[in-house]
């Protein structure tokens, strides 16, 4: 559900923040517009990375490699979101945000980085083409409607896109999860016994199972409220003009 | 004697729901409440909230009729504040839950541990002095519940209990598992460590109920007043020169000194939950003294002396 991190509020807000709301201050904005040019450009970076090692190699076999580092870069720093919706110079919603960006950070991190059998598994593919296409149309959205002049096209293809790339990273995201799991029972990993002096412990193997069976009741929902505000925003296509 | 109507709206659809005539001017809004329920069955008096405008804030039971800001035909808004669950029950249910299991992982009962400890006991003995503190802990919230507090609101909505239990059973099941494992691994400092942690426990046990004496107290029976509490007599609320709410301040130190009894992690981060939810639930409390009382004594923090 991390997929295609659609901000689902942030875009329902950010719609309506440049017609009606006061909006960040000049000086907010020029950074959150510096932001977003730098997040489509990372992601474009990515893209294109993918693209060439498919090229160089003729397979889509352990591409993952070749987009390693940037993509732990640009994901992570995501995590500034967070703080631009803690600041209040988006108007988001911390938790939400923090949830989505939080979970994307755990699969980089916590899952792909860390068990690296996983890393040649091209269901890793799957959700990082997923959310390579997501970002670059969310960032270049958000950097667009900051500046006041959102074409329709992308303001179409970010509440269309998801309909096919929401699933397909939920898709990637679960195998990859799922192919971790032999090897972290295996080596125990992140993993505390009993018995230790703080009288607690943890099963990563559990955790993960858990995960797992909680994107059943998160996806859905998170998917047909993309699809609600999809009808809300591009319902409207009649009074809407090409360029706002 | 002049007779008012009064007039019921939903306060969102504005529909007329209810025309009540020949009302008594000296009428309460209870008394109302109990008028509209009668028309109108399905919503009893605790579930009702009247207000004088529909984004407004809802009337209180006694307040009388003719001294509201309305004409002899007085139009109110209802919102349904849906299911609603007293709160004795949800205190009853929530704090038997954490006594009932709590005991259950001490006797290991099957299922929990491996089929041979079934049954056994710890050999730790501050593991049975847990035990005793903790049981201890909640048969005085539920004595109390029956017997000490006066509660200013009757009921809450029922979604609560769920919420609630959930909370109370599971950190209860989760912190009694760690404690009560045969693996279980007794604090660092030994004797010395758990005989403080005792201490710690049993002098906040003793501050936490004479505060809820102190305020019981304040309140006569059957009212709803708020009053500025002051110390007593009693050596233990004379926490209340530097605090608002020294239940919490106490309650948070018998948490610190189950935690330093049991070294057990889960028990410290329910410590930390509580200390959160508290310290919001303390600051509201003081926000509302200062706002009602002209006269509230500077000095005091909401939780925490000086500090929170």
């Amino acid at each position: 559900m991390s997929a295609p991190a659609m901000g689902t509020s942030k875009m329902a807000h950010s719609d309506s923040s440049h017609r009606k709301k006061k909006g960040p201050g000049a000086l907010a904005t020029a950074y959150l517009v510096i932001y977003n040019v730098v997040m489509t450009a990372g992601w474009l970076v990515i893209a294109v990375g993918l693209v060439r090692a498919y090229l160089a190699r003729g397979s889509y076999h352990g591409l993952y490699y070749s987009i390693e580092k940037p993509l732990k870069f640009f994901q992570t720093g995501a995590l500034l979101e967070i703080l631009h919706c803690a600041v209040g110079i988006v108007p988001s919603s911390v938790v939400l945000t923090g949830f989505q960006v939080m979970s994307r950070v755990f699969l980089t991190w916590a899952v792909t980085h860390s068990v690296r059998e996983v890393q040649s598994e091209d269901s890793v593919l799957l959700f990082v083409v997923a959310w390579t296409i997501t970002e670059i149309i969310r960032y270049s959205f958000y950097t667009f409607s900051l500046l006041n002049h959102l074409p329709y096209l992308i303001k179409w293809a970010r509440y269309t896109f998801f309909i096919v790339l929401y699933p397909m990273g939920v898709t990637g995201e679960l195998l990859t999860i799922y192919s971790a799991l032999p090897y972290v029972q295996k080596t125990g990993l992140y993993s505390i016994t009993l018995p230790n002096k703080y009288n607690f412990s943890f099963d990563y193997h559990t955790f993960l199972i858990i995960t797992m069976i909680s994107y059943i009741p998160l996806f859905p929902q998170l998917y047909f409220h993309m699809i609600r505000q999809r009808k809300k925003v591009l319902g409207h296509v009649e009074e809407y003009s090409k360029v706002e | 004697m002049k007779h008012y109507e009064v007039e019921i709206l939903d306060a969102k659809t504005k529909d007329k729901l209810c025309f009540l005539d020949k009302v008594e001017p000296n009428a309460t809004i209870g008394e109302i409440k109990s008028m509209f329920h009668k028309s109108h069955p399905q919503w009893y008096p605790a579930r009702q909230s009247i207000r004088l405008d529909p984004k407004g804030k809802s009337l209180k039971d006694e307040d009388v009729l003719q001294n509201l800001p309305v004409g002899t035909t007085a139009t109110f808004y209802f919102r349904d504040l849906g299911a609603q669950i007293s709160w004795v029950t949800v205190f009853l249910t929530e704090y038997a839950g954490p006594l009932v299991i709590y005991l259950m992982f001490y006797f290991r009962v099957p299922f929990i541990y491996a089929p041979k400890y079934d049954f056994t006991t710890s050999k730790h003995w501050v593991v049975h002095l847990a035990c005793m503190c903790h049981s201890f802990h909640y048969v005085k919230r539920l004595l109390e519940t029956l017997f000490v507090h006066r509660f200013s609101h009757g009921t809450m909505p029922l979604r609560n209990i769920f919420k609630n239990c959930t909370y109370y059973w599971g950190f209860a099941a989760w912190m009694a598992y760690y404690i009560n494992h045969p693996l279980y691994t007794p604090p660092m400092y030994g004797e010395q460590q758990v005989k403080l942690a005792l201490i710690i426990f049993l002098f906040c046990q003793i501050g936490n109920f004479s505060i809820h004496i102190a305020l019981r107290n304040l309140r006569p029976p059957g009212s709803k007043t708020r009053k500025i509490p002051y110390p007593t007599k009693n050596p233990f609320t004379w926490i209340f020169l530097l605090v608002s709410c020294p239940n919490y301040t106490y309650e948070l130190g018998s948490w610190l000194g189950f935690t330093l009894m049991t070294q057990c992690l889960p028990v410290a981060f329910f410590t930390l939950v509580g200390f959160i939810q508290m310290t919001v639930w303390a600051k509201g409390k003081h926000r509302s003294y200062l706002k009602e009382f002209r006269d509230y004594p500077p000095l005091r923090s909401p939780i925490l002396p000086f500090i929170l």
